[in-house]
């Protein structure tokens, strides 16, 4: 598809500790095209933060991507050096992250930090960087910019830091806005302003955003894709529709049912996930989920299930969708397998 | 002024709490004589009238005359040590700064490698070592078996390395220690991500947005620790037999010099004080948080 921004494939990202390899992405592909708004959704330790510092080429010691690809238009990620990669980093791909309150640097002004990003990949001098910041700051609806340009960040609401964390990610209109839980840390009211704050500026911009979320509310309001990824594996791909129709893996099912939804309609008891997440130190062979999961069968255990497709749009990693498996309502049975990347 | 009052206020009760008088000796003076001296420098009136009498000529910077060096007022003795001092201690000062806080930088930056190791060993053993030891050493070294620098007086600018030194290790050690684990952390903070995030260069990063930050519990250890190296050390000054005012300090408690012993605590505490004050200063300009008088909306 020519518009492909990225294409992540089969990728793995291993953290080589004293203990052993943390294995926290397990071979996962998916694609953001041009206009997406792909959630990527799981629990603590799902993977979904490790994939993104993935893209970002911000993976720590004593971790790295350890195998696959990050295609960027074309460009091999994996494969470039830090210096090389921060001339991707904050101006084709840029990131916000979960907590504005610890992410700005307290001993500079809003400005200071804004214009730097600035400056940074643009020819702009010191005064249309100045200019450009201001225009910035009120595009993402912080009022009199000229004069909060001059704040630091502890004169910030978290609501605020938050806005200007995306002035500056949208600062050199990037490709692809990766958003690391961004309105987890903040009230629910200014959440959904900044999830809007985000979706029109990114049409404003022509990107795409990776929204990074364990809150499946904030996907249906605003993803149009949907990765699930649990124990460093995708569960799951769907169109945002297709996920909360019928979703085909029993993990999404799950993650469906443990959260409120009709507050108008009947009174439901919520039902929770028995169990805890797989320890990725030493990793289930088969599917991660088995253990948690209530149609589990022998082959589950012994070998995680490829990914079949259901539709353009639509696979799921459950080996419930092979022909040969016990019918359950409500999932789809495919002749063939798809390949398993 | 409250803090200096206070000092010079529990200095003086306690001085006069201690047991003997400054004209105690082995073999004790003449009743007559000690009488008249006491005369002399008011010590028969009660106690009272002396501490105001003291407080009174505090106030005019009057710090009256030594007990014990005749002929000396007490502001001439400090104003003849303290400059000798400053002098080693400014010494001192500039190379734990220079040295320290790089040191302590790339130590982080290389964090369990081979030089962090060797650093944080070196670092480990100049806040263990005590400085008498340090100075005993090169005074062994150096003056004795290689007779490159006097072992003691400050004739030569080569006199000068080895108080120098004696009085870097332990604070040189400790500021490279602070340093590099305060950059440590705060390299780990959420804002050095964001910086990362946004495509700046490592040496951005680690000088302008990480620096500044890892600067400030160093800084506030940086204002006691130069008031106390200017004032000189007692062991210092005696191993290397200079005239500072560290010395003179020490000798006047034991000599009950009361004008001495008050005089150069008073002048510690000023000292003290007006450091501390620069730290806040300081700290206003590295982390507006902490800015006075401005209020943050």
């Amino acid at each position: 598809m020519s518009n492909t921004i990225l294409d992540v494939k089969n990728l793995r990202t291993t953290f080589y500790t004293h203990m052993g390899e943390v294995q926290a992405v397990r071979g996962i592909s998916f694609e953001v095209n041009q206009g997406d708004v792909l959630g990527i959704v799981g629990e603590s330790g799902s993977g979904k933060s490790v994939t993104a510092m993935s893209i970002m080429g911000l993976v720590d010691e004593p971790g790295r991507v350890s195998g696959g690809s990050i295609l960027f238009m074309g460009q091999e990620l994996t494969k470039l050096s830090d210096a090389e990669m921060n001339e991707y980093r904050g101006k084709e791909i840029s990131m916000i992250f979960q907590d504005p309150m610890t992410s700005l640097n307290p001993v500079y002004t809003i400005g200071n930090q804004l214009i730097e990003v600035i400056r940074r990949h643009t020819d702009l001098d010191k005064d249309q960087a100045h200019a450009r910041a201001i225009e910035l700051l009120q595009m993402v609806g912080i009022p009199e910019p000229e004069i909060r340009i001059k704040n630091y960040p502890h004169q910030f609401s978290g609501g605020m830091r938050q806005r200007a964390m995306i002035a500056m990610a949208i600062s050199c209109s990037p490709k692809i806005l990766i958003a690391d839980e961004p309105t987890t840390a903040l009230d629910v009211t200014i959440q959904a302003q900044i999830l809007d704050l985000m979706v029109r500026l990114k049409n404003q911009l022509h990107s795409s955003i990776i929204l990074i979320t364990h809150d499946l509310g904030v996907v249906s309001e605003v993803c149009n894709k949907v990765n699930v990824m649990y124990g460093g594996m995708l569960m799951e791909k769907a169109s945002v529709f297709e996920l909360f129709d019928s979703p085909q893996h029993p993990y999404t099912l799950g993650l469906l049912k443990s959260i409120p939804r009709d507050v108008t309609g009947e009174r439901k008891r919520l039902v929770p996930i028995e169990g805890t997440p797989p320890d990725l130190l030493k990793p289930p062979s088969g599917c991660p989920f088995s253990p948690r999961c209530p149609y589990a069968m022998g082959i589950c255990v012994r070998e995680a299930a490829p990914l079949y497709t259901l539709s353009d749009t639509h696979s799921a990693s459950c080996w419930l969708h092979h022909k040969g498996a016990p019918v359950v309502e409500g999932f789809v049975q495919v002749e063939e397998e798809s390949v398993h990347e | 002024m409250l803090t200096i009052l206070l000092i010079a206020t529990v200095t003086f009760f306690m001085m006069h709490a201690i047991p003997g008088g400054p004209f105690s000796r082995e073999r004790p003076l003449p009743d007559e004589i000690i009488a008249a001296l006491n005369e002399k420098y008011h010590l028969n009136d009660p106690i009272l009238k002396q501490y105001f009498d003291y407080m009174v000529g505090l106030a005019t910077f009057n710090l009256g005359p030594s007990f014990r060096r005749t002929g000396f007022e007490v502001e001439e003795l400090i104003l003849l040590g303290f400059p000798i001092s400053a002098k080693i201690g400014l010494m001192a000062i500039i190379i734990i700064i220079l040295v320290g806080i790089p040191v302590g930088i790339v130590s982080a930056l290389r964090q369990n490698k081979p030089a962090d190791y060797f650093v944080m060993f070196i670092a480990t053993l100049g806040v263990t070592i005590p400085s008498f030891v340090v100075a005993a050493l090169f005074i062994y070294i150096f003056a004795g078996v290689l007779q490159w620098v006097d072992a003691f007086g400050l004739e030569r600018p080569s006199s000068y390395i080895g108080p120098v030194l004696a009085l870097v290790g332990y604070s040189l050690a400790f500021v490279s220690r602070l340093t590099r684990s305060s950059m440590l952390e705060v390299m780990r903070q959420d804002y050095i991500r964001t910086a990362r995030a946004n495509g700046l260069s490592r040496f951005k990063v680690i000088y302008k947005h990480a620096l500044k930050n890892a600067l400030i519990p160093v800084v506030t250890y940086l204002g006691p620790m130069v008031a106390a190296i200017l004032t000189g050390s007692f062991v210092v000054e005696k191993v290397f037999t200079i005239p500072g005012i560290g010395k003179y300090f020490v000798q006047s408690v034991n000599d009950r010099d009361y004008t001495m012993i008050i005089g150069s605590t008073v002048f510690f505490a000023v000292l003290y004080v007006i450091m501390v004050l620069l730290v806040d200063v300081a700290y206003s300009l590295i982390d507006p948080r902490i800015r006075l008088g401005k209020k943050s909306e």
